[in-house]
C-alpha cells in the first residue's frame, strides 16, 4: 500500500518546535463553531496547518490537540486515517492519480508509468528538487472522462501519457 | 467544464426531469439564485412551509422514493423513525455527499451544476423531520461543488431561506458544508457519521441506528444527494406524479441517473425513467461499445456490486430486478468492460481498491481483502496454487454478509464472486498444473 500515511514513513521530527500561528489558530476556532463539539473540527485543524506547511509535522499533532481539547493520539488517529492527510512531507505539487476500475480500463497503467519514468520516482515519492510527488488516489468521481487524475485541488480529466508533458509544465 | 448530461435525449422538463431539467434547458450550470427562482426554485420549500412536517414524510413514503446511494431503502420510511414532537430535541440531516463508488460520478455532476437544487432540498427535508441544523458531506476533492454549495447557502441565507424563521414559518435551520479528507468507508452512514465528528471513520454498531442515535448521539437523517434532489419535486407534483415518471418501466418510482464509464463510444450520465434496460442505455445512448471492441461484462451500479453479462443487458434497471438477477443496481452508473480485457486483472484492480479502503476494525475485512489481492496477483500471473480457486470462493462466503461489522467486505466480494462463477475457465488458466510449470 503507497500513501502518504504509510506507518513506517512518518517523519522524526519529534522535538522541533511547532507552535500554531495566530491565523491558524483562528482559523481552527472558528470551524470549531460548525459542529457541537470541537474534536469535530479535527480534519479541518489538519487542513488548516497543512495548507500551510503541505504536511503536518509532529509538532502540529500535539498543537492541534491543545486547541480542540483532545488527546494527541486522538489527532494522530485521524491524521493517519484520511488519504489527504499528509504525515509526511510532500513536494510543492502532489499528482494523485486515479486507478479505480473505469481510470483502470482506460489506460492508468500507462499513464502512471509514464509519470514515474518522467519524474523518476515510484509512487509515494517526490523528485529530489520538491517539484512534485506522486500518489494513487480513489475513485474521483469523473469516470466517464477518464483517466483522471488531480495536482492539488485541480481535477484534470481525459489524461493520458501522452498529454502529460504540457500538463505538468503548468506546475512549477 | 460543461458534463455530459442527458446528450440526445430531447424534451427534457419539468415534468419529466426532476432532476437535471434546469441544468439542461440553461445549457449551463444554475449557480444563482435569481436564475434558480426563476425555473421553480424554492417554490416547494415555499409550499412545504405550509404543511405539516409529517405530511411531508407521508408524501415521500406514499411516492415510494428509494435511497439513490446504492441500497435503495425507502426514504419516507427512514424519515418515519425519526422522534418527532415537541420533546425530539437536537435532531441533523446529514447528506452523504461523500460519493467514492469507483464508476459513479453523478452527485458531484448534481451538486456543481444545480447547487441550489441541493440546498433546497436540504432545508426542505430537514423541516420534514424536524432538523434544525444540516450539514452536507462532501468528500473534499470535490472543489468546485464545494465552492458552489457555499456559494449558494450564501444566496439562500441573504434571500432568507436558511436561518431564523425561514419564510415566517417559525422553522430554523443552519446548513455547513463538512469536508472529508477521503476514505471510502466514510460512504457508510456511521462511518461518515464517526468522520464529522472528528474521528477515525470505523462504522457503529447498528443498533441503535442513526435515526435514534447519530451524529453526537442525536437523531439523524442520513440521505445520498439524488435522494435528497428529488424531494422539491415530488412536493410540487404530488407522488402520484413521482409513481408515473418510470413510465410503467418498473414498479419503482421516479426517474434515475443512469451513467456510463468504460469501453463505450459515448460516455457520461443521463437522467431516465427507472427500469430504464442496459441496452438502451449502452446501445442507444451510449452509441455501444468503442470501436472494434465486443461486450464481456458490466459492473451495473459501482465497484461493489456483481457483474453481469450479455444476457441481463435487457432486464429494468431497478433495484429489485437487478437484485434477482444476482447482482445490485448499486449507483446504477454502468462500467462497461470490453472483450479486450483480463477479467483476472480487472477483480485484481477491484480487490487492490477494497484492501486499499478497508478501515481496518473487523479482522475478516482487514485480513482478508489484502489475501484476496494476493491471491488474485498470482493467479493472474499464472503463478497460482492448486487450492487457490477454492480459497477464493471461501472468502467470499467468509467476508460475505453477515460475517462482518458493515458491507465494505460483503460489497468486495461481490465482483468477485460473480467474475468466478462467470469466467471459471480463466481463473483455471492462472493455475501452475502440477509437473508443468515449477
Amino acid at each position: 500500500m503507497l500513501t502518504a500515511n504509510s506507518s513506517q514513513t512518518i517523519a522524526t521530527d519529534r522535538g522541533a518546535p511547532f507552535v500554531l500561528t495566530a491565523s491558524e489558530r483562528e482559523s481552527i476556532e472558528h470551524a470549531m463553531h460548525h459542529y457541537a463539539d470541537p474534536r469535530a473540527a479535527t480534519i479541518d485543524a489538519l487542513k488548516i496547518v497543512q495548507a500551510n506547511h503541505r504536511w503536518v509535522p509532529d509538532g502540529a499533532i500535539t498543537a492541534i490537540a491543545d486547541v480542540l481539547g483532545v488527546s494527541a493520539a486522538d489527532v494522530e488517529g485521524v491524521a493517519t486515517f484520511y488519504n489527504r492527510i499528509y504525515r509526511k512531507p510532500v513536494g510543492r505539487h502532489v499528482i494523485a492519480v486515479c486507478d479505480s476500475t473505469s481510470c483502470f480500463l482506460m489506460g492508468f497503467d500507462q499513464l502512471y508509468g509514464a509519470l514515474q519514468q518522467k519524474l523518476a520516482i515510484s509512487p509515494g515519492q517526490t523528485t529530489p528538487d520538491d517539484r512534485f510527488t506522486l500518489l494513487p488516489i480513489v475513485c474521483l468521481g469523473a469516470c466517464d472522462k477518464a483517466p483522471v487524475l488531480m495536482i492539488n485541488d485541480t481535477t484534470h480529466f481525459n489524461v493520458t501519457a501522452e498529454n502529460i508533458d504540457s500538463l505538468l509544465e503548468q506546475y512549477k | 467544464m460543461t458534463s455530459n448530461v442527458n446528450i440526445g435525449l430531447t424534451n427534457v422538463g419539468p415534468e419529466t426531469h426532476p432532476l437535471t431539467w434546469r441544468y439542461t434547458k440553461a445549457g449551463k450550470a444554475v449557480v444563482e439564485i435569481k436564475e434558480y427562482e426563476a425555473m421553480e426554485g424554492y417554490a416547494a420549500l415555499k409550499k412545504a412551509v405550509t404543511m405539516q412536517p409529517t405530511d411531508i414524510q407521508a408524501q415521500v413514503k406514499a411516492a415510494n422514493l428509494r435511497g439513490r446511494g446504492g441500497a435503495g431503502f425507502p426514504t419516507g420510511v427512514k424519515w418515519s423513525l425519526i422522534p418527532m414532537g415537541a420533546d425530539a430535541g437536537q435532531k441533523y440531516l446529514v447528506c452523504n455527499a461523500d460519493e467514492m463508488e469507483p464508476g459513479t460520478f453523478k452527485d458531484r455532476m448534481l451538486m456543481e451544476e444545480l447547487p441550489h437544487q441541493m440546498v433546497e432540498s436540504m432545508v426542505l427535508a430537514a423541516y420534514a423531520i424536524g432538523a434544525t441544523k444540516g450539514y452536507i458531506f462532501l468528500r473534499g476533492e470535490y472543489v468546485l461543488a464545494g465552492e458552489r454549495l457555499n456559494a449558494a447557502i450564501d444566496q439562500a441565507k441573504a434571500a432568507g431561506y436558511i436561518g431564523e424563521n425561514i419564510l415566517g414559518s417559525g422553522f430554523n435551520f443552519e446548513l455547513h458544508v463538512h469536508l472529508g479528507a477521503g476514505r471510502y468507508i466514510c460512504g457508510e452512514e456511521t462511518a461518515l457519521i464517526n468522520c464529522l465528528e472528528g474521528r477515525r471513520a470505523n462504522p457503529r454498531t447498528k443498533p441503535p441506528f442513526p435515526q435514534q442515535a447519530g451524529a453526537w448521539g442525536r437523531p439523524t437523517i442520513v440521505n445520498n444527494v439524488e435522494t435528497l434532489m428529488n424531494v422539491p419535486a415530488i412536493l410540487l407534483r404530488g407522488a402520484d406524479w413521482f409513481k408515473g415518471l418510470s413510465q410503467g418501466k418498473s414498479t419503482d418510482s421516479g426517474t434515475k441517473m443512469y451513467g456510463i464509464s468504460g469501453k463505450a463510444k459515448i460516455t457520461g450520465l443521463w437522467e431516465l425513467p427507472i427500469g430504464t434496460s442496459c441496452r438502451e442505455l449502452l446501445y442507444t445512448l451510449g452509441g455501444g461499445m468503442a470501436d472494434g471492441l465486443g461486450l464481456m461484462c458490466w459492473l451495473p451500479g459501482g465497484a461493489s456490486t456483481d457483474f453481469l453479462m450479455d444476457e441481463h443487458l435487457d432486464l429494468p434497471m431497478d433495484f429489485d430486478t437487478i437484485a434477482k438477477a444476482g447482482s445490485r443496481m448499486g449507483t446504477a452508473l454502468i462500467t462497461v468492460i470490453d472483450d479486450k480485457q483480463n477479467i483476472l486483472s480487472v477483480v485484481r484492480n477491484l480487490e487492490q481498491f477494497f484492501s486499499r479502503e478497508s478501515c481496518g476494525w473487523c479482522t475478516p475485512c482487514r485480513d482478508g481483502l489484502p489475501w484476496t489481492v494476493k491471491l488474485m496477483e498470482s493467479i493472474e500471473a499464472g503463478e497460482g496454487q492448486e487450492g487457490d480457486i477454492e480459497t477464493l470462493h471461501q472468502l467470499t462466503r467468509f467476508l460475505g454478509p453477515g460475517k462482518t461489522f458493515c458491507a465494505h467486505a460483503p460489497g468486495a466480494m461481490e465482483p468477485l464472486q460473480s467474475a468466478l462463477k462467470f469466467f471459471p475457465e480463466e481463473f483455471k488458466k492462472g493455475i501452475v498444473q502440477k509437473g508443468i510449470k515449477a
